[in-house]
This record gives structure tokens, C-alpha cells and sequence, in this order.
């Protein structure tokens, strides 16, 4: 669909805008929030499973093991890595001032791409068809179909920047630049397997053992660090501002901290490995880069969090500001968690117990999804050309269930986490262990009650939005064609 | 596009000069907490590299001298140290003994009580109350081997049917319809004298033609009047209590088919202390003779 953008904004309104596209872009906001709510709900089913085993079913298909892959990766996969590909497609032509790449036809072939690699992956876990990589579950041939179509990605995304008419590149494409190289790197890295045979779908990875190990944690913590982070860090550093209607706090630490994360994040993966058949000096290695990373990985809840001085009034009036805001309040939170956790010592309580998946969610649901729920709350009103969402009042009763739900996850398992690591390691008087294995599932059941209950918030959030969102696209009043003395932020309209 | 520096009102700061879809940066400085503690991290991260392994050199390590490897034998010879006054008078005693003894019987069923919760509450319930399908209860006086602490450490100790030991316990019974030692028919004339033993026979007729053949193939192990046999490891007929469920269907199934269940020999995986503990524990759950 081709947009005439109204552009009436500082001295950019004497040139023209170019034809953004934005038919698949508006296809990624949408689908994000469907995967969104496919993922929430499969979290929900294996939170319920852990609490009671009987909802396994006692079929193969409906299984912890095999829906919590299901679970990891449509969050991580389907819902971050729709909202990342739309949001990054918006930003680099806004920010460049120029048409994507490969024009429409790029879109939708990066949309329809992506989305057939997320239901092949998906139908593989079901059916049991897996490599048994921690979120690099997929085979090779659904590796290989995503190595294509992420090259593909690249070249749409460094493309739209060579011809690009601002001189410099926005921070945002800094971090979206770094999370798509680095992901096409961990991806290929750490799925280099042989098949059993060109018409199988079994193959064995090429790395053995330990070596495995390694690169299976350098992948997964970097999924982490340029994904989750990078990624959504290019995200925040467009919505936050633009919301707020602010410029950056710092330019000067956007770029120390951009480096010095990028530089940092790569050698940090072995923490996973503490206390484990890793030589001990990877071992040191990766607590000592995690140990650093938290300032850099800091300087971007600084620069999020301090672009709204002078603005912060407008969180009273602006719940997808409020979204955004507490997203990197979470994420400051979970990012200095990490470092503290993997200090081998603190790592030796913690490893292997519920504080992990605490720690993982504080972030997957307070930073990327919190996140993600701010672009999308701007981002939808702003492609569908409406003054805003259709109701604000949904909107603060989505953030309040999603707050409240993400306290009740987090605190629900740092509970049960540091409980189940004390339990594992405690002696009675005479030297004896004083819980058997059993014992300490059975304590952890009314914090696995409740951690299902905050994923029923969270999800009932996720609800209201979509409801507000079709409201939004269907019924709401449309923006007025031109709006001269728009304060900030230009916002296109279309054309019909 | 030109640059165009700009005053910000609020905070006092220039922009940079650019601007991106009516976005601008600030050109605030570092900010300096921010700074320091980044290089606090970094220093400690030096020392920490220095103190601990962080070559990759077979055999290198920090200052402290500290390896993984090398921390665990001091922490289990520390944990050794601290229990094995007691664990050798464990082993050296008899399960007998030690029941008496009320300072080793403390022990015994302390560390009685973590062995048997990780080895063998998987089948035998957390409380050894047993569960259906073939996992005897071990908190009540019906005991397919024997009640004794002789009779449960010995079966600990070689284990049921599992091909581990030469004195394992068990013998098989014949699979009477698989086998065509008898038809179904008789077998359900077998079925009802077994449950007229307990008064629970829905047809006399047929009880009274199963006593015969439950003579001649039943007895011999199971005793005359299904009162079982230690030595066969044969469970008891008249009481009320099925290790594979005593409606007719199940006893009609176990006639057919036999029944066989597995547990293993714990000489070799568990070392004779724990055995030890494990016996006088299993003792005290309630049945022991």
C-alpha cells in the first residue's frame, strides 16, 4: 500500500519524504501480537504442567519437554523476532530517510519468510523433530532456509542504509546492525551439523562434547546479548524518545556503551558452564566479562530512563510511555541479576534452580515485552493513521496486569529458586543431606501456583491489547489528513 | 542536511547537531558514577584474573593456586572425616546391633532416611507405602521375604529377579495359560477358590472345582490354604492385601500370565554402611519382625 507521508517537521519539511513501505510492516505488528499471545499461552500451559503433572496428558505431543521449546521459541523467535523485523524495517527507512531496500515485495517476502521458518520449527518440536540445542532446536534444513532468508534480511537492511539521505546513522541502526550480524554469526556457528542423509531429518552436531558445550552457551548467551538486548536496544532508542517527544539524554554514552556491550557480550557465554567439565580459565574468562558488562549494558537504561527528564508528566497520560519506561526500569533490573549471577559462587546456589527462570523472565517479560507492547501501542495508531489507540483505559489496565503479573513471576521464583538451591545443599547435624530430590519439587508447588498465576495476568494483558488493537484498526477516528503543527514526529498517513 | 547545534532549554545541554526523523541527541558527558564503576568492574576484574585460572595452559592457574579439580577432594575428604567415625562402626556392626545400640540407631535412621528417599521411595512411596502394580509396601507386617533384619538386609543387599546376584530373591511362577498348564476355564475355577479364601467366591460351583487343581498347582508354594511361603518368595492368598490387585480380572491375569517383579541388587551400588542404615530404617517403617 503506498503512503503519502506529511512530513512537518523542523527543516525537514522542505524535502520530500520518500514512499515508505508499510504494508508489511503492518503485517509484522499484527502478527507480533498473535505469536505473542500463542507464546504467552503455551508458557502458561507448561507453567500449569509443572504445578500439576497430570496436564502433560500422557501423549507424546503435549508434553513439558516438547511444548517448552514451543514456549521459548515463539516468545523469543516468533513474538521478539516479529517485533524486531517490523520495528527495524520502520526505523531504518524513518531514520535514513529512505525506501526499504527491494521495496514492498522485500517486506513481504521477509514477512512470509519468517513466518513459514516459525511454523516449520514449531510443527518440529510437536512431532519431536529436534537438534536438542536450548533455543536452536530447529533441524538443518530449517537452519539452512534461515540462514537464507536472514542474509536476505542483511542485505535489506544495509542496503536501505548506503542509500540512505541523512548523513549520519541513527544509534537505533547501530544496535539493529550489530544484532543482525551477530545473529547470522551464532546462528551458523552453532548449527554446523552433519545430516544422517540429504532426505533425513536427523543430523549430529559438528563439535563434540565440552567443545559443544562452549558454543552451544556462546550462541544462547549471545541470542541474549544481541537479540534480546541489541535488538530491542534499537528498538528503545526510537520509541522512547519519540514518545517522550525528547531528544536522546546522551549521545556521547550511546556510543561508549554501544561498543563496549557489543565488545563485552561475546566472551560472556561460559557462565552457563560454572562448575562444569569447562577448564576452569573459560570459566574465569566468562564471569569476568559479565562482571564488566554491567555498565555497559547500563548506559542504555541510563540513556532510556534519563530522555524523559523534562517529560516525565507525560507517563500520567501516556501508558505506552509508561510501557517503555518500566520495560528498561526491568531491564536495568535483570542486567545487574546477571552479573551477580554468574560469580561462580553465587552461581553455585543459584544454577540450575528457579532463580534462573526468574531471572530469565524479569527480562523476557519486563524488558522485551514491555518493550515491544510500547512500540506496538505508537507504532499501530501511527501505520493505521489514527489519532491513537482506541482506548487509553485498556491500555493502563494492560500495564497494570502485566506489572503485577511479571512481580508475581519473578518474586514467585526467586523465592522457590534460592529455596530449591538452600534445600539441595543442606546437612543435617549429623552430615547427612537433609532433603531427598523429591522433597524439595514438593516445596516448590504453591510458588509454581503462583508463577502460573502471574503468566494468567500477563496473558490477560496480552488480551486486552489485541482487543484494543482490532478496535484500533477498525473502528478508531482517523488522524486528520495533514497535521501542520505537529510537536514531533512526523506520522504518515495513508493515502486513500 | 546541515548540522544545526542546538541549546536544550531543560537540561542546559547542545544536541549534536543532527537529526533523524525529528529525533535529536543530546551531547551530555559520560555520566561519572556511570564511569568509575564501569572501571571498578574492570579492576576487579583484573585482580580476579590474576588470583584465579584464566590461561589456556594445561596446568596454569591464578595466584591463589585455586582449581576446580582441585577444591573437590578437600571438601569431600572434609565431609569423609567428619562422618566416618560413625560410618565404620555402622559397618562393622549387624543391623541387629545397631537397632539396639541408641546412638547408632540415631545415625542409622538418619542416614536411613536420605538413602532410602533417593534410592528407593521411587517405587516404594516416600513413606515405603508401596503402590500399585507390583511395589510391595514396606510399612506393614505382610512381607513377601521376610520381616527380619536378616531377611531385609539380604534382600537389599541381592535384590529380586534382576540377574545381579546369586542369591537374588524370587523364583519365577509358571504362566499357566501361556504355558497351557491349564485352560481359562479352569484358571477361572482357580480364580474363584482363590477368592474363597478371603469369603469374596461368587461361585461356589466353581470354587469347589478350583480347590483341586489349586492342590495340585498352587499349594505347593502358595500353601494349602494360601497362607504363602517365605522361602518362595510366594505371597500370602488369604489376606486382603494384592500386590497386583486382588479383584477376579487381575487374579485371573496373574494366573494366566505370572507376575515377576524386578528390584535391584544394592551390594556394589550402595556401599555396606548404607545398607546398613537402609535395613534398620526399612525395619522401623512399621512391619519389623
Amino acid at each position: 500500500m503506498a503512503t503519502a507521508a506529511a512530513a512537518a517537521h523542523g527543516g525537514a519539511a522542505d524535502r520530500p519524504m520518500p514512499d515508505y513501505v508499510e504494508g508489511p510492516i503492518r503485517a509484522f505488528a499484527v502478527i507480533t501480537l498473535f505469536w505473542g499471545i500463542v507464546g504467552f499461552l503455551v508458557g502458561v500451559v507448561i507453567a500449569a504442567q509443572l504445578a500439576w503433572p497430570l496436564l502433560n496428558l500422557d501423549l507424546e505431543w503435549t508434553t513439558f519437554g516438547r511444548l517448552r521449546p514451543l514456549h521459548t521459541s515463539a516468545v523469543i523467535f516468533a513474538f521478539g523476532g516479529n517485533a524486531l523485523l517490523g520495528t527495524s524495517l520502520y526505523i531504518v527507512q524513518r531514520t535514513c530517510r529512505a525506501r526499504l531496500f527491494g521495496g514492498e515485495e522485500m517486506g513481504w517476502f521477509l514477512f512470509w519468510g519468517y513466518q513459514f521458518f516459525i511454523v516449520s520449527a514449531a510443527l518440529g518440536y510437536v512431532l519431536g523433530v529436534t537438534q536438542g540445542k536450548e533455543y536452536a532446536e530447529p533441524e538443518w534444513f530449517v537452519d539452512l532456509f534461515l540462514t537464507v532468508l536472514w542474509v536476505i534480511y542483511l542485505v535489506a537492511y544495509v542496503g536501505t542504509i548506503m542509500k540512505r539521505e541523512e548523513p549520519h546513522i541513527y544509534v537505533a541502526n547501530w544496535f539493529f546492525l550489530a544484532f543482525i550480524i551477530t545473529v547470522a554469526m551464532l546462528h551458523i556457528g552453532n548449527n554446523i551439523s552433519l545430516p544422517v542423509s540429504i532426505g533425513s531429518t536427523w543430523s549430529y552436531a559438528a563439535p563434540p562434547g565440552v567443545q559443544g558445550a562452549m558454543i552451544q552457551w556462546w550462541y544462547g548467551h549471545n541470542a541474549v546479548g544481541f537479540f534480546l538486548t541489541a535488538g530491542f536496544l534499537g528498538m528503545m532508542y526510537y520509541f522512547i524518545p519519540k514518545q517522550a517527544e525528547r531528544p536522546v539524554y546522551s549521545y556521547r554514552l550511546s556510543i561508549v556503551h554501544f561498543w563496549s556491550l557489543i565488545f563485552l557480550y561475546i566472551w560472556a557465554g561460559p557462565h552457563h558452564l560454572h562448575y562444569t567439565a569447562l577448564p576452569d580459565w573459560a570459566q574465569t574468562l566468562g564471569m569476568v566479562f559479565s562482571v564488566m558488562l554491567w555498565m555497559p549494558s547500563w548506559g542504555g537504561m541510563i540513556n532510556g530512563i534519563m530522555t524523559l527528564s523534562g517529560a516525565w508528566d507525560k507517563l500520567r497520560t501516556n501508558p505506552g510511555l509508561r510501557f517503555s519506561v518500566t520495560a528498561v526500569a526491568f531491564y536495568g533490573m535483570s542486567t545487574f541479576e546477571g552479573p551477580v549471577m554468574s560469580i561462580r559462587a553465587v552461581n553455585g546456589l543459584s544454577h540450575y534452580t528457579d532463580w534462573t527462570i526468574g531471572h530469565v523472565h524479569s527480562g523476557a517479560l519486563g524488558w522485551n515485552g514491555l518493550v515491544t507492547f510500547g512500540a506496538l501501542y505508537w507504532l499501530i495508531p501511527t501505520l493505521w493513521g489514527r489519532r491513537g489507540m482506541w482506548s487509553t483505559k485498556l491500555m493502563s489496565w494492560h500495564f497494570w496486569l502485566a506489572t503485577i503479573g511479571i512481580v508475581l513471576y519473578i518474586t514467585a521464583m526467586w523465592v522457590s529458586g534460592i529455596m530449591q538451591g538452600l534445600m539441595w545443599r543442606a546437612y543435617d547435624e549429623l552430615g547427612f543431606l537433609q532433603y531427598s530430590f523429591i522433597e524439595t519439587v514438593a516445596a516448590m508447588h504453591p510458588y509454581y501456583v503462583i508463577r502460573m498465576l502471574g503468566g494468567v495476568l500477563y496473558l490477560a494483558g496480552a488480551c486486552l491489547m489485541a482487543w484494543n488493537v482490532w478496535k484500533t484498526i477498525t473502528e478508531s477516528e482517523a488522524e486528520e489528513p495533514v497535521r501542520a503543527a505537529a510537536p514531533a514526529g512526523a506520522r504518515a498517513v495513508p493515502a486513500e | 542536511m546541515p548540522t544545526k547545534i542546538e541549546k536544550d532549554s531543560l537540561s542546559g545541554q547542545n544536541t549534536t547537531g543532527h537529526e533523524w526523523d525529528g529525533l535529536k541527541e543530546l551531547n551530555t558527558p559520560l555520566p561519572k558514577w556511570w564511569l568509575y564503576t564501569f572501571y571498578a568492574t574492570v579492576l576487579f576484574s583484573l585482580v580476579w584474573v590474576v588470583l584465579y585460572p584464566a590461561l589456556p595452559i594445561t596446568g596454569a592457574t591464578g595466584l591463589t593456586g585455586w582449581t576446580a579439580r582441585g577444591a573437590l577432594p578437600a571438601q569431600l575428604e572434609q565431609s569423609r572425616a567428619r562422618m566416618e567415625p560413625m560410618l565404620a562402626r555402622i559397618r562393622a556392626a549387624t543391623p541387629e546391633q545397631i537397632a539396639a545400640d541408641p546412638e547408632l540407631r540415631a545415625f542409622a535412621m538418619a542416614g536411613g532416611r536420605v538413602a532410602f528417599a533417593n534410592n528407593c521411595a521411587g517405587c516404594h512411596g516416600a513413606g515405603g507405602q508401596g503402590a500399585a502394580g507390583g511395589f510391595p509396601s514396606l510399612a506393614d507386617d505382610d512381607w513377601i521375604y521376610g520381616g527380619s533384619f536378616e531377611a531385609i538386609h539380604h534382600t537389599i543387599s541381592h535384590g529380586v529377579r534382576a540377574g545381579e546376584s546369586d542369591e537374588e530373591r524370587g523364583i519365577a511362577m509358571p504362566a499357566y495359560l501361556a504355558t497351557q498348564m491349564l485352560t481359562l476355564a479352569q484358571i477361572n475355577d482357580v480364580a474363584e477358590h482363590v477368592l474363597s479364601l478371603t469369603d469374596r467366591a461368587t461361585d461356589r460351583a466353581a470354587a469347589q472345582r478350583g480347590a483341586e487343581l489349586f492342590a495340585e498347582n498352587c499349594a505347593s508354594c502358595h500353601g494349602e490354604r494360601g497362607e504363602g511361603n517365605r522361602d518362595m518368595g510366594a505371597p500370602r492368598l488369604n489376606d486382603r492385601i494384592w500386590l497386583y490387585g486382588g479383584d477376579k480380572a487381575s487374579i485371573v491375569r496373574s494366573i494366566s500370565y505370572s507376575r515377576a517383579g524386578v528390584m535391584p541388587s544394592w551390594r556394589g551400588r550402595l556401599d555396606p554402611a548404607t545398607i546398613n542404615m537402609l535395613t534398620v530404617y526399612v525395619h522401623a517403617l512399621g512391619g519389623g519382625e
